[in-house]
């Protein structure tokens, strides 16, 4: 029983913290606000660790807390299942989440809704924990939509923007439709397996892998198909996936901190997270897995090129974690879901670590975000510059920092895929990896290096953020560099997660799984070259020729209007979704509602009414005599039938 | 059984009527502030003795609870007969509740006629409970009908200024359905030979043109009040004309005497036919939910667009009935009550704009978070339950209705689903416009944040709709007797 009083503190502390900055935030202040939400947060991170030490040390919990709702046989629960995925994305959620409210304290200083900021945050570290503690359907849509919610929330946190107002509508709207697609695969699980328990539905997954479904023009579904992709769905809209991953970008509205926080480092990761989660069932479908894969191929690749010519430095990262997601989600559907996490979770560390680094500059720039305007900012800003480096070797897979590693056992494990789809997804990544390398280091080129652009007004002002920033950028670097080193081993042989995730179709292949044996093998492999290959690129187009980006863009109009178009994906949904549905929708009132129904229907039958009793009037002459008349009619007329029926 | 349970129905359908007399009875409006203060009481009271109905009710059993029955027209043995089992329960305390929540929204707005109505009010609190307590079916009709007359004035003398319209468009609607249900229910009087109990209709063997033909009188009905597409637009009418307190009562409570009817008379009395024209009735559901959506999604005025919201949303009641499944009928009628607190708090939120710019149109507001923090709060949560957010009671109902569709026919519980996207579309697109972005109507600029009053009823009903969303259980264990059964005799064929 303490135990469950240990495991229930930890979202609950955060809830609280919540509660207490939201709803008493004025009251007691903005120190006391932030101090409560630190703690709370605080506590449930250290809570984690401990936790997670148990846990490793072989006590696996799964248990439920109370009984949301009993319908015949079958038992909505609320409940945790700790194993080592949960405890993992608990260590690294709060961690990060811990990071950011120390840098939010710098960050929001000035802004009039600073209580209600730690309050948005505290309470998506709790709907996050309530997410990847669950142990049934029904608590992971719990947390899937309240780290939703809060997302929403953040977005238009400075809700007199219109611009920011509209990315939250879209966001939360975008999620919606893989939303839909979660529900009906949780609606398929109940179906088929008659609970929402993820151990009894995994252990009773072998049993259904042959039942299939028929659907519409007499073809085949196997469940299991039917179930993963639905699931996929869901876990497309939430982690961004091509082509539910217009909202991300547009996030981008929010205050840093919280692009930091939940669009890059945890809330995008639930997807990743779900499907991990799911293995035991996603293992029974190659049709799925396939589908998985190059979906997160085509992420990887479409997204990176973007991030080629954004100039806001905000999406440069924002696109380039939409890239890093769709190189999880290859992961995943190459079987190797534990390599997933792992590229998770030191992409959690590197990318928040980005977000920051790039929130530090915007502060020092006075909510400058255009790249453009910087340049040579590298002296003011010396501990944002090299933890920018860091960060950036990081995500470009240069050894030996973090992404090194998880990036590498990704490529490798899709080289050794033999699913559908593998062949054009390991061109992805591995092309993919010598863009991440070059946009990774434009955006250190353009805005440390080189000349100074702004006004000199600014650049007279431009100096290091306040501690409380610059900290948070120091304790995320570390992870950033020895995460990698330090976890690959275990990771790469299973070790790491044990039966939490299914390991069954990952085979480790020829590479070498230590850390030093990988560092010693890099150089004689092709990723190694093609990271030095982007970055010496990078270089050479924005420090040694810097008028050559302007010549590439006019001699390859046509390619860079596309990329600077994003695809036009935008255009397309506002056209036809947004624009359509008022259409359809207006279309359906006027016809429909007001003439058929209202006018026709309603007010003609009135309006009938009306006129029948307006000629029936006139019969109602007043006249005596008319009505002795009609009153003898009707006499003979009766008589008449009386007598000659 | 005491007295005090033997006649605990009776008290709380004839106390509200009794104390609207004694309000009505305070005159003119010079004693306004008495037949406030009067009115409150009452209706507090009635919710305090509503109150045992939960604690004192045994969720083991189906059979009807706290039955009171004695002769009331003999030559025709009609009997005053009532009970109540776990369906009607929850929809009596539903009622209670939201009258405290209406006649407390109605303090200082209304100054006209108080006395009358608060009366009103309070008169057609009793006949609701009526409605869903009534075990004869001349009793049922007679609380059926009767309820109309109140509404009907309170959205004829206090509406808006097309009210004359909307409060007879609102009844001839329902009176036409209401009739042929009459007819139905005097042939069930003949050929259960000469009985109105409705419990004994239950058991009638009807061959299959009977019951299509009883089936559809009861629809005509039921699905008027409902109200199911194509016969629902009286209620958007209806709502923009109503003041606050009768769009709330309306939403809340009187288009679930529709849903009601459905379970008490429609699939127990006819369950042939209802299989029968089960496709039918989920068609039209599906439609709601989708075709309802997009038009709600295009609305320019507020109350509109929760009237719309209002339909989409009872569509998934009607698909969870005629679906035949536990877990979707034990949804729909979570649905009911949730549809009542959210509809209701909705229409509360609106009432508080209208209060102070007196407009509903949506293009009126905008930034309306800048002044109004704490309403804007509200408003978001309240449209977060409507867009069915886990956690909130919003969620319980249509996942249910999903899940228990879905073991019945994917097809319908993707169809259902669309709501997820449609119904955050236009809730939330219109939150959107009206409470955040910049300030650009100058009046909005001078509007003052809730006060106390309008900060307790909407605090209040969120509660309730909080506590629904994390912890349903309570609920379901009350309905689940009754629902087994009904679904089990609806599945015996009285062929």
């Amino acid at each position: 029983m303490t135990k469950e009083l240990l495991y229930l503190a930890i979202p609950l502390s955060c809830l609280l913290a919540a509660l207490i900055a939201g709803f008493f935030g004025a009251k007691i202040g903005r120190f006391a606000a932030h101090r409560v939400a630190i703690a709370g947060v605080g506590l449930s991170f250290v809570l984690s660790l401990v936790v997670a030490i148990d846990v490793f040390s072989g006590n696996i919990y799964n248990g439920t807390i109370y009984t949301w709702a009993n319908i015949g046989p079958i038992h909505f629960e609320i409940g945790f299942l700790l194993d080592q995925l949960s405890v993992v994305m608990m260590v690294v959620v709060t961690f990060v989440s811990l990071m950011v409210h120390i840098y939010t304290i710098g960050y929001m200083a000035d802004d009039p809704g600073y209580t209600r900021f730690f309050s948005y945050i505290a309470l998506f570290t709790f709907a996050m924990l309530i997410l990847v503690m669950s142990n049934n359907f029904l608590q992971l849509f719990f947390g899937w939509e309240g780290v939703g919610l809060v997302s929403y929330l953040l977005i238009g946190f400075w809700y007199e923007r219109e611009s920011a107002i509209r990315a939250n509508l879209k966001a939360f709207l975008v999620n919606r439709v893989g939303d839909f697609g979660l529900v009906l695969g949780i609606g398929a699980v109940l179906a088929l397996f008659g609970t929402l328990d993820y151990a009894t539905v995994f252990s009773a997954a072998p049993g259904k892998v042959n039942d299939v479904i028929v659907g519409p023009l007499g073809y085949e579904w196997h469940w299991m198909t039917l179930i993963c992709l639905l699931l996929f769905v869901g876990a497309m809209g939430k982690s961004a996936q091509v082509p539910l991953h217009v909202w991300l970008p547009d996030s981008m509205e929010g205050p840093t901190p919280i692009s930091a926080l939940i669009h890059a480092a945890t809330m995008v990761t639930a997807g990743i997270f779900l499907v991990a989660r799911m293995s035991p069932l996603f293992e029974h479908s190659v049709t799925a897995l396939s589908v998985v894969l190059v979906i997160g191929a085509l992420t990887a690749l479409l997204m990176a090129l973007v991030a080629l010519v954004q100039n806001d430095i905000k999406r440069v990262v924002a696109y380039s974690t939409l890239s890093q997601l769709g190189y999880m989600t290859v992961a995943l559907g190459a079987s190797a879901y534990s390599v997933a996490i792992f590229h998770l979770a030191t992409h959690a560390f590197f990318k928040a670590l980005l977000f920051l680094a790039a929130g530090s500059v915007i502060i020092a720039m006075h909510h400058e975000q255009d790249m453009r305007k910087m340049g040579g900012l590298r002296k003011a800003l010396p501990v944002t510059y090299l933890t920018c480096v860091v960060g950036s070797l990081a995500l470009a897979g240069i050894p030996p920092f973090s992404g090194f590693f998880s990036k590498d056992a990704i490529i490798d494990a899709v080289h050794n895929a033999s699913i559908p789809g593998a062949g054009f997804a390991y061109f992805a990544v591995l092309l993919g990896v010598i863009i991440t390398a070059f946009y990774s280091f434009r955006l250190v080129f353009l805005t440390f290096h080189g000349e100074p652009r702004m006004g000199q007004e600014v650049r007279s002002h431009v100096h290091e953020p306040p501690r409380v920033v610059t900290v948070p950028l120091v304790l995320l670097a570390i992870p950033s560099v020895i995460a990698g080193g330090a976890f690959v081993a275990p990771a790469l042989t299973g070790e790491l997660f044990g039966a939490a995730v299914a390991s069954a179709g990952h085979e480790p292949g020829d590479m070498p799984t230590g850390a030093f044996a990988m560092l010693a093998h890099a150089p004689f492999a092709l990723p190694f070259w093609l990271s030095l290959a982007g970055i010496g690129g990078a270089w050479v187009f924005y420090i040694a020729r810097p008028q050559w980006p302007g010549q590439f863009a006019k001699r390859f109009k046509t390619l860079y209007w596309i990329l600077d178009r994003k695809y036009g994906f935008d255009s397309l949904y506002q056209r036809v979704f947004a624009d359509g549905s008022v259409a359809v929708g207006r279309a359906f009132w006027e016809w429909g509602d007001r003439r058929l129904i209202d006018g026709v229907l309603v007010n003609g039958t009135a309006s009938m009414v009306g006129r029948l009793a307006t000629r029936l009037r006139q019969i109602q002459s007043g006249l005596v005599y008319h009505y002795a008349f009609a009153m003898i009619i009707g006499l003979v007329l009766f008589i008449s039938w009386f007598l000659f029926r | 059984m005491n007295w005090f349970d033997q006649h605990l129905l009776s008290l709380l359908i004839w106390f509200p009527v009794l104390g609207g007399i004694f309000v009505l009875a305070t005159g003119d409006d010079r004693n306004a502030a008495t037949a406030r203060r009067m009115a409150l009481g009452f209706s507090v009271a009635i919710f305090a003795l509503s109150l045992p109905l939960w604690t004192r009710f045994d969720t083991q059993t189906a059979a009807m609870q706290f039955v009171e029955k004695t002769p009331w027209i003999e030559r025709f043995s009609v009997y005053y007969s009532l009970g109540i089992d776990g369906i009607a329960m929850p929809l009596v305390l539903l009622t209670t509740f939201l009258t405290v929540i209406v006649i407390i929204s109605g303090w200082q707005v209304i100054s006209q006629r108080v006395a009358q109505y608060f009366a009103a009010f309070l008169i057609m609190e009793g006949l609701m409970i009526g409605v869903f307590c009534a075990l004869d079916a001349v009793l049922f009709y007679l609380f059926w009908e009767a309820m109309l007359i109140p509404m009907f004035l309170i959205i004829g003398i206090w509406g808006g200024p097309n009210r004359v319209y909307a409060a007879i468009k609102f009844f001839l609607y329902t009176l036409l359905g209401s009739l042929l249900m009459l007819v139905a229910l005097i042939y069930l009087y003949m050929v259960a030979q000469g009985s109105f109990d409705i419990l004994e209709f239950h058991q009638l063997p009807l061959g299959a043109t009977a019951q299509a033909l009883i089936f559809f009188a009861f629809f005509a009905a039921f699905a008027v009040k409902v109200p199911m597409v194509p016969v629902h637009t009286w209620l958007p009418d209806a709502h923009v004309e109503a003041p606050t307190g009768g769009s709330v009562i309306l939403a809340a409570i009187t288009l679930k005497m529709g849903a009601y009817g459905f379970l008490r008379l429609c699939i127990p009395i006819t369950p042939d036919a209802a299989h029968r024209f089960a496709p039918l009735v989920i068609g039209l559901s599906l439609v709601a939910v989708v075709y309802i959506a997009l038009v709600a999604l295009v609305q320019r005025d507020m109350k509109k667009l929760i009237a719309y919201s209002s339909i989409s949303h009872m569509g998934f009641v009607t698909l969870g009935f005629f679906v035949f499944e536990t877990m979707a009928m034990e949804g729909a009628v979570v649905q009911m009550i949730s549809h009542g607190f959210v509809s209701g708090a909705l229409f509360l939120c609106v009432g508080v704009l209208y209060d102070r710019l007196h407009s509903r149109e949506i293009a009126t507001y905008g930034g309306v978070a800048k002044v109004m923090p704490v309403f804007a709060f509200f408003l978001v949560f309240f449209a977060m339950a409507n867009a069915g957010l886990p956690g909130t009671s919003g969620f319980v109902g249509e996942f249910l209705v999903i899940l228990g569709t879905f073991s019945v026919n994917g097809w319908y519980a993707a169809a259902a689903a669309l709501t997820l996207v449609f119904g955050a579309a236009y809730t939330l697109w219109m939150v959107k416009r009206v409470v955040f972005g910049p300030l650009t109507n100058s009046a909005v600029e001078g509007m003052n944040d809730v006060d106390s009053r309008e900060f307790l009823i909407l605090a209040l009903v969120a509660i309730a709709v909080m506590a629904l969303g994390l912890w349903p259980a309570p609920l379901l264990e009350v309905m689940h007797a009754s629902v087994d059964n009904l679904l089990a005799h609806a599945s015996v064929s009285k062929l």
